[in-house]
């Protein structure tokens, strides 16, 4: 079986792993609630869409 | 690259993926909104149009057509009578598709899809649909308040 020739020091763990971040979804501005929301997306706090489409949240239960 | 590839294939073989897009179409033409997932949507929306231009056509070899696809005879009848003649004037793009959010049991993305003018449709079935509820509740109500009295009474014999 092939082996590592030489040892792997943290710094080169380190530096592999200096890229490896989440990145914060892009976020647009309901128009109807002043809430962030996803673009092309129905609002999840209020459920408009393109100034009507209602789809009911919370007030459902 | 994603050349040639005209259809999703939705993870099916190809007997189940075009079962599962007739009744999406099926549901979609009896229900005017379903609630699924864009991907899902995405690959219905061609097959609707496509029934809903045979519906336009109206003549005895489209609606033979258009049973061959569908699932119901009752999808037929409203395709024909309700739903195709309110595009006379439209030619395509019969559909919207919006994305809702995120489904709680696997985190997939949801959408609807509705066919234009479906706004009265849809909301007469959430009037009604809320009404049914508040039945069924009052209903269940009832019955707890019966039972509970006679479970009352079961319990001071046991005693």
């Amino acid at each position: 079986m092939p082996n590592p020739k030489r040892r792997h020091s943290k710094a080169r763990t380190g530096n592999r792993r200096a890229h490896d971040f989440l990145s914060q979804p892009t976020m647009a501005e309901c128009p109807n609630c002043k809430e962030k929301k996803l673009p092309h997306r129905a609002c999840a706090k209020c459920g408009h869409y393109k100034g009507r489409e209602v789809i009911a949240v919370g007030e459902s239960k | 690259m994603r050349h040639r590839l005209a259809t999703k294939r939705l993870g099916r073989n190809t007997e189940h993926r075009r079962a599962l897009l007739r009744n999406l179409v099926t549901s979609l033409i009896m229900e005017e909104r379903i609630h699924t997932t864009p991907t899902k949507a995405k690959a219905m929306r061609p097959h609707v149009e496509k029934m809903i231009t045979l519906g336009k056509r109206g003549d005895f070899n489209a609606r033979r057509l258009a049973a061959s696809y569908l699932m119901t005879p009752e999808s037929v009848t409203r395709l024909f009578n309700t739903v195709a003649p309110r595009f006379g004037d439209r030619n395509g793009g019969y559909l919207r598709i919006v994305r809702t959010g995120f489904r709680k049991g696997d985190g997939a993305e949801t959408a609807f899809i509705e066919l234009l003018g479906s706004e009265k449709f849809v909301e007469a079935k959430q009037v009604k649909s809320a009404e049914d509820r508040a039945k069924r509740a009052e209903e269940i109500r009832k019955a707890m308040e019966e039972s509970g009295a006679q479970g009352a009474d079961e319990g001071k014999d046991a005693k």
